[in-house]
């Protein structure tokens, strides 16, 4: 289990110590930052052992959050919990910095003994702890109030609290994929999964009980063998790309999600916690929709220049239109200068990331833009020979390219009197690019 | 000038380093300096000339970050264009690029070169010292082979001015250490020794160190530096605090330079003329007189550079030896320091006093002292400070005060730092040993030890505690008593456990007739540490009751009940197993006068080298082999002399059997238990030394105790010797012409086939030991004659002949030996062995003396056969299938089919026949019974390629096993050769 838990400043300073567990000394504080921290060659490892204990840090912009345990844990759990509470800060005070840090640390402290006992990680369920851990100092609260928030806190559905009531009953879903590729200079696919997320924000009455379908290659067929008929019609009107259904690798839910109830028939039903959460969380290798190709071209005239050009392919249906599209081509370590020419967008040499940026703003399906570039290169005694870094790729399209597709979201609330049709609902799909790399 | 003034600034780089220091993160300081690295790329370019200026801010900036970690490959040429600079900033930045970062193997090496040359040939030192500089910083072997010529003829030049002379000097001495080969003595080394007259002391300071390392390499070439290093020492000893300006340090007249001095003069032995050495005298006197002069200053840099001079000077005397009154009055100095306020002061004295104490004219004045020094070792608060004084506490133990000093140091053991226990424990083992008068005493002070610091007692200490007591009858009795009383504590040391079973599995008997320790009192007392014991201990134990049986036969009963339990004769450890089962049957199938026979007390063990010497030397550097020396002598005192050679021919015989414990097993299985012969009393003895990995070390090994047990059974065993040779008296012929070889001398020719060190021959008088090498067609052998008697053989003469063809066979070398052996000693002799072509007989060793005026003639043949030139060869079976059809033409195969004369054991064939020299080929026969070998013999004429052929029948009875072995080479006089050699020894 989790045995400290420590939040430091770009420069190694601590601003948050707990302690959960006797084997973590003052000491640990320390080795994490010599080793880490302060350490000669960047440590990209999430994982440090030091004599004996483990670290596990991620970074939020110049924040490090390191855990720290003695025993053998499951890393993926600690990860997990360190995510959490990165989002809980967020949602408290926002930007996670040094000076939110610093002007929260009481808040913080507080969450921590909330969300951590003994090292083992309790409810983090923002909405929850929102109930009994507020910013604004201490509000009087009833005898009732506070025998509520305990039932609420110790009972069944701890992320929801009974007696919510809004006059519009609203629901947005949010389908946000990233898309990960490897491509041969030939264009042929090396490893591509798409990592995606079903984000839902709720706005219900009571407690309702919702139920959420999607074009998961498994429903599908099963349905398929009973009524065939319907839900060929289903897919017919949804999957605008012809492709029916999808193949899940694998998938997390959100802890409202009633698991037995999705292993025995695959149905994904649930209680939504009020305001925002992450319903679930997924994977897909098979039959991705790529994007964007890029076509590079690297040409090596003499000693001295370099000639690189490189075509990027839009791969959707025209109507549709990818944003925030930047292409990134890595230069030699030895460039002394660089000429680059582009149709479209804006290309820039940046010398400080050793690599020429373009950035073009909009760009629809089916179309094509290209970039070439002259690089000079100073002669140097080094044999070495250029690695040739791969080129990658940032953009934002409004699809998802796993294909996944909502097929349903009902809602049930028997005791009051809306129903599933009175419910507005919204649905986007935004897909971006993760590590989107095509070697050149 | 503008242009200096901009120089001194360089605004540009002191705005990149600070901006460097301002990134908040590593990432940010990565992107900083690429952005900066893509700049200075285009300024670099080359389109447009830099001006010195900017081209020396860029290569600083390249410099800075190199210095933070990353890789720079560029800017190298814009540096060494620097170096042709007229401005001095610039060169200087130059040069230190080029000396941080270019590296010997660079491609640019030529140009750099270059400019150094033209620096060095200029008239304007600034620039010549910054070649130097940069030459002595990078001191490649490129350099020295470009400027090794060049740098003497500036130093000893008439014109150049003194800082490029100190520079040179340095420079040069940087190089030589370099590359000694390089730097060529010539005409310049005399008058590199003149400039230790040279007025300008910082040049004398520099050209002093210079010859120190050129002197204690070539001393003779310098031996003229001793009279002038004395002059110019007391010029400066005799002047006053005041001449010598500059170089007077807090009042200290050129102290290094003075310390410098000294340590030259520690290369040579005293001069040998008269004027200098008084004057010497005078100067180490009166350097003794300052130091009892109140001092001058209250800094502390003033006494300590006093001190330096004072202790360079105390160690020069050392050095010399010669003086009696300087070294008593260096002794007292230190003697004053020993109790001085300065811990470092106290640390000095004490070390160097050590070696004080090794002179025999001072032996005594530092003997004076020991009770400061055991104060030291009691409440010195520095570690490394009581070390020296348990160093020193060592040194000067002799005779008078060797009980009070062992004593002191056991008591100090119980507090001591757990970082020089065991050198302590060993210190104590020795000194107990070389001055041990009364044996009592030293069996008192062993086990006290042991009890005191049972762990940091190794191994050695115990085994030659038993080595004493086994070889000493009059205090086995007590040693018996003590170690008895010794484990009746609650607790006891595991090391004492052995000992003390050993001891009474040996001498139990001797004070069996007190009722309070009767042989069953005695059992049990030791069986009940049995349980707490570790694996090696609980098998000595084993060892020790089966000896109870032995000695008293009313324990039997119950110690076979023990070795019975299911937790002996299933012990999940083979070793322990083995034995239970062993001893059982042992003691219940033998009769008493076998057992007796087989469990006979240990015979004496050989004198040798305290085991526990060797020990300490290991640890220590070569900085204690002076006292170490002195030890040697002294050794005699208490064992009468032993060969140490002696032990380390045993010691190189061992390394070459191939792994012991395989032996061991080779052994166990090759007979039954019953059966002994009737030589096995003096058969232990010769095993017991040779068998167990640290047989030089120490007698007492468990796995030569129990080989020594089982080696009646097993005496065709390669590792043991068969004294049944040596015992028959080898005829001694009275004449001058060599004898004919000893009749079994084929047979010991047989015995080395397979092994390639051993014992060669023994008599009562003379033993022989071998240790052999081969490499392709050479061979190195060392034979060692050791003189059994203790009286000197009189022209001991060796010849080796080769008779015959084998003239034209095989070149043999042979160094003489001295002509006289003393009586105890050992004397080598290295014989180089060359193959012509292949051979058949083999050379034959003559060796004359005489012994108490009778000439003894022995003649040998030496153990050089044709399969010590094999080369293995490693091949995969469908190859190895090859070859043996092309060899198939009839003259080219010898087979032969002959009785197993031994057991047909698979560990012990592959031993013999990886002996032989050849590859043992695995998985290449179709029968995984059969054993294929393969190899090359090289000889100088030509390579024969040896395929080899052994078919055991090993499901035969035993008695009718017979084995098939074929020979195919490329050469019929071969196959038939190595086949005979090898019929013989299955």
């Amino acid at each position: 289990m989790i045995g400290g838990l420590f939040i430091y400043n770009h420069k190694g300073e601590v601003l948050i110590s707990r302690v959960y567990r006797d084997d973590i000394g003052r000491n640990a504080v320390d080795a994490f930052r010599v080793n880490v921290i302060h350490a000669r060659q960047q440590v990209r490892s999430p994982v440090t052992n030091i004599a004996r204990t483990s670290f596990f840090h991620v970074k939020r912009s110049n924040i490090w959050l390191a855990a720290v345990t003695k025993q053998n844990v499951n890393a993926a759990m600690v990860f997990e919990f360190l995510y959490k509470m990165c989002d809980v800060m967020t949602a408290y005070f926002g930007k996670i910095s040094e000076e939110n840090i610093k002007n929260n640390f009481v808040l913080i402290y507080e969450l921590l003994d909330e969300i951590l006992d003994f090292g083992y990680p309790q409810n983090s369920e923002t909405g929850a702890l929102k109930t009994f851990i507020t910013q604004t100092g201490i509000k009087s609260q009833s005898k009732e109030e506070q025998s509520q928030i305990t039932s609420q806190v110790t009972g069944q559905i701890g992320w929801r609290r009974e007696g919510i009531k809004y006059r519009r009953n609203e629901l947005f879903l949010d389908v946000l994929e990233s898309v990960n590729l490897l491509m041969s200079p030939q264009g042929q696919v090396l490893s591509a999964h798409v990592s995606g997320r079903v984000v839902m924000k709720s706005y219900l009455s009571g407690m309702p009980e919702c139920k959420f379908g999607m074009n998961d290659k498994i429903v599908i067929d099963k349905q398929g063998k009973g009524g065939a008929s319907e839900e060929a019609a289903a897919g017919k009107s949804g999957g605008g790309g012809g492709k029916q259904s999808i193949a899940i690798d694998d998938c997390t839910f959100h802890q409202c999600v009633r698991l037995s109830k999705f292993d025995a028939e695959r149905s994904i039903s649930f209680i939504p916690p009020d305001g925002e959460c992450e319903l679930m969380r997924y994977r897909t290798t098979k039959d991705i929709i790529l994007p964007f190709r890029v076509i590079p071209l690297v040409r090596e005239v003499g000693r001295t220049k370099l000639e690189v050009k490189v075509v990027i392919k839009s791969n959707f249906k025209p109507s549709l239109l990818a944003q925030k599209i930047e292409v990134r081509i890595p230069t030699p370590l030895n460039t002394s200068g660089v000429q680059v020419i582009c149709m479209k967008g804006k290309a820039k040499y940046k010398a400080s990331e050793n690599a020429i940026v373009w950035k073009i703003k909009r760009m629809a399906g089916m179309k094509e833009s290209q970039i070439s570039a002259e690089i000079e290169l100073l002669p140097t005694n080094d044999k070495k020979k250029w690695a040739r870094p791969p080129i990658s790729m940032n953009f934002e399209v409004p699809f998802a390219p796993s294909g996944l597709k909502v097929r349903y979201l009902k809602v049930f609330e028997p005791k009051l009197n809306y129903s599933d049709h009175d419910v507005i609902k919204w649905v986007r799909y935004i897909g971006r690019s993760g590590i989107y790399e095509t070697r050149c | 000038m503008p242009a200096v003034s901009k120089g001194d600034g360089m605004r540009g780089l002191a705005v990149f380093i600070s901006d460097i220091r301002n990134c908040k993160s590593k990432e940010a300081e990565i992107k900083r300096i690429n952005k900066e690295l893509a700049n200075i790329r285009s300024k670099f370019k080359g389109d447009k000339a830099l001006d010195g200026y900017s081209k020396k801010k860029y290569v600083c900036k390249l410099l800075f970050i190199f210095l933070l970690g990353h890789d720079i490959d560029f800017g190298h040429m814009e540096a060494v264009n620097l170096l042709s600079s007229n401005k001095y900033t610039e060169k200087q930045i130059g040069y230190l690029f080029i000396s941080v970062l270019v590296n010997s193997n660079s491609e640019l090496i030529r140009l750099i070169n270059n400019a150094i040359k033209n620096d060095l040939s200029s008239r304007n030192p600034t620039f010549m010292c910054l070649a130097l500089h940069c030459i002595a910083n990078v001191g490649s072997r490129e350099m020295a082979e470009a400027f090794a010529g060049e740098i003497p003829r500036i130093l000893v030049a008439g014109d150049t001015m003194d800082s490029v002379k100190q520079s040179a000097a340095l420079c040069l001495l940087r190089l030589y250490k370099a590359s000694p080969d390089l730097v060529l003595m010539g005409e310049w080394t005399s008058r590199v020794v003149h400039l230790l007259n040279d007025q300008h002391m910082g040049v004398v300071t520099a050209a002093i160190s210079l010859i120190t390392c050129l002197s204690s390499k070539n001393p003779d070439e310098f031996k003229t530096c001793v009279s002038l290093a004395v002059s110019r020492l007391s010029r400066i000893v005799s002047s006053a605090s005041t001449d010598l300006q500059d170089y007077t340090y807090y009042f200290v007249p050129a102290p290094w330079l003075s310390c410098k001095l000294l340590r030259l003069l520690q290369c040579y032995p005293p001069p040998e003329d008269g004027a200098v050495k008084g004057r010497l005298v005078e100067c180490l006197e009166t350097i003794l007189n300052k130091a009892q002069e109140p001092p001058k200053s209250k800094k502390v840099q003033h006494s300590n550079a006093k001190n330096a001079i004072l202790f360079e000077a105390i160690s020069l005397i050392i050095h010399y030896d010669s003086e009696p009154n300087l070294l008593v009055r260096a002794c007292n100095q230190l003697g004053q320091f020993l109790q001085h306020r300065e811990t470092n002061l106290r640390y000095l004295a004490l070390e160097s006093m050590c070696t004080l104490a090794s002179s025999e004219f001072s032996h005594e004045a530092v003997k004076t002292h020991i009770e400061t020094v055991i104060n030291a070792l009691k409440t010195e608060r520095d570690v490394s400070v009581r070390q020296r004084a348990a160093d020193l506490l060592y040194a000067m133990c002799d005779r008078s005060n060797a009980k009070q000093i062992v004593a002191e140091m056991l008591s100090y053991l119980e507090t001591a730092d757990y970082s020089i226990r065991e050198e302590m424990v060993l210190k104590v083992a020795i000194l107990a040993e070389k001055y041990a008068v009364d044996y009592s005493w030293y069996v008192d002070t062993i086990l006290n030890l042991i009890r005191i610091a049972g762990d940091y007692v190794s191994e050695e200490v115990w085994y030659r505690v038993i080595q004493i007591v086994i070889n000493r009858d009059d205090v086995q009795g007590y040693a018996a008593k003590t170690v008895f009383e010794a484990l009746q504590a609650p607790a006891c040391h595991e090391n004492m456990v052995k000992v003390g079973g050993y001891i009474l599995g040996e001498f139990g008997n001797l004070i069996a007739g007190d009722p309070r320790s009767s042989p069953l009192v005695q059992f049990n007392l030791l069986h009940s540490k049995f349980h707490l014991c570790s694996v090696p201990t609980r098998a000595l134990l084993l060892s020790a009751y089966i000896k109870f049986i032995n000695l008293f036969p009313e324990t039997k009963a119950t110690i076979q009940e023990v070795l019975r339990s299911d937790s002996q004769i299933r012990n999940s450890d083979v070793e322990l197993q083995q034995r239970a089962v062993e001893y059982l049957k042992l003691s219940s199938i033998a009769s008493t006068d076998v057992l007796a026979t087989v469990l006979e007390e240990m015979p004496p063990f050989p004198e040798r080298e305290s085991s526990i010497l060797a020990k300490l030397k290991k640890k220590k550097g070569p900085g204690a082999v002076t006292v170490e020396l002195e030890d040697g002598k002294e050794r005699g005192e208490l064992n009468g002399g032993g060969d140490r050679g002696g032990d380390a021919a045993i010691a190189a015989s061992n390394a070459s059997t191939p792994s012991p414990s395989a032996d061991l097993l080779g052994l166990r299985s090759t007979a039954p238990v019953s059966g002994t012969t009737p030589s096995a009393g003096s058969l232990l003895v010769d095993v017991f030394s040779e068998a167990g990995p640290s047989a030089t070390s120490a007698g007492v090994n468990d796995d030569g105790f129990l080989s020594a047990l089982h080696a009646p059974e097993a005496s065709d065993s390669p590792l043991v010797e068969g004294p049944g040779d040596s015992d028959s008296a080898p005829p001694t012929v009275a004449s001058e012409d060599p004898a004919p070889p000893l009749p079994e001398s084929d047979e010991l020719l047989n015995k080395f086939v397979c092994k390639n060190n051993g014992v060669l021959f023994e008599n009562q008088l003379l033993q022989i030991g071998i240790k052999s090498e081969y490499r392709q067609n050479l061979g190195r052998m060392y034979l060692f004659y050791g003189n059994k008697t203790s009286v000197q053989f009189v022209s001991f003469n060796t010849t080796v002949s080769c008779p015959g063809e084998l003239q034209s066979q095989l070149n043999v070398q042979t160094k003489t030996v001295e002509p006289l052996v003393e009586g105890g000693a050992q004397v080598q002799q290295v014989i180089n062995i060359e193959c012509l072509t292949d051979f058949i007989d083999a050379p034959l060793l003559n060796i004359k003396f005489r012994y108490g005026g009778a000439l003894q003639n022995i003649s040998l043949k030496l153990p050089v056969t044709i399969n010590k030139f094999f080369q293995p060869t490693e091949m995969a079976a469908a190859d190895f299938f090859q070859r043996w059809k092309q060899l198939s033409q009839p003259q080219q195969e010898a087979q032969k089919i002959f009785k197993a004369s031994h057991g047909m054991d698979t560990e012990v064939l592959k031993a013999k026949l990886l002996g032989l020299g050849t590859a043992l080929l695995e998985n290449v026969d179709p029968n995984p019974e059969n054993y294929v070998c393969a190899g090359v013999i090289q000889t100088k004429a030509q390579q024969v390629g040896c395929l080899l052929r052994l078919e055991p029948n090993a499901q035969a009875q035993p008695g009718e096993q017979m084995y098939r072995l074929t020979l195919r080479s490329s050469k019929d006089t071969v196959s038939q050769r190595v086949c005979d050699l090898l019929a013989e020894q299955f």
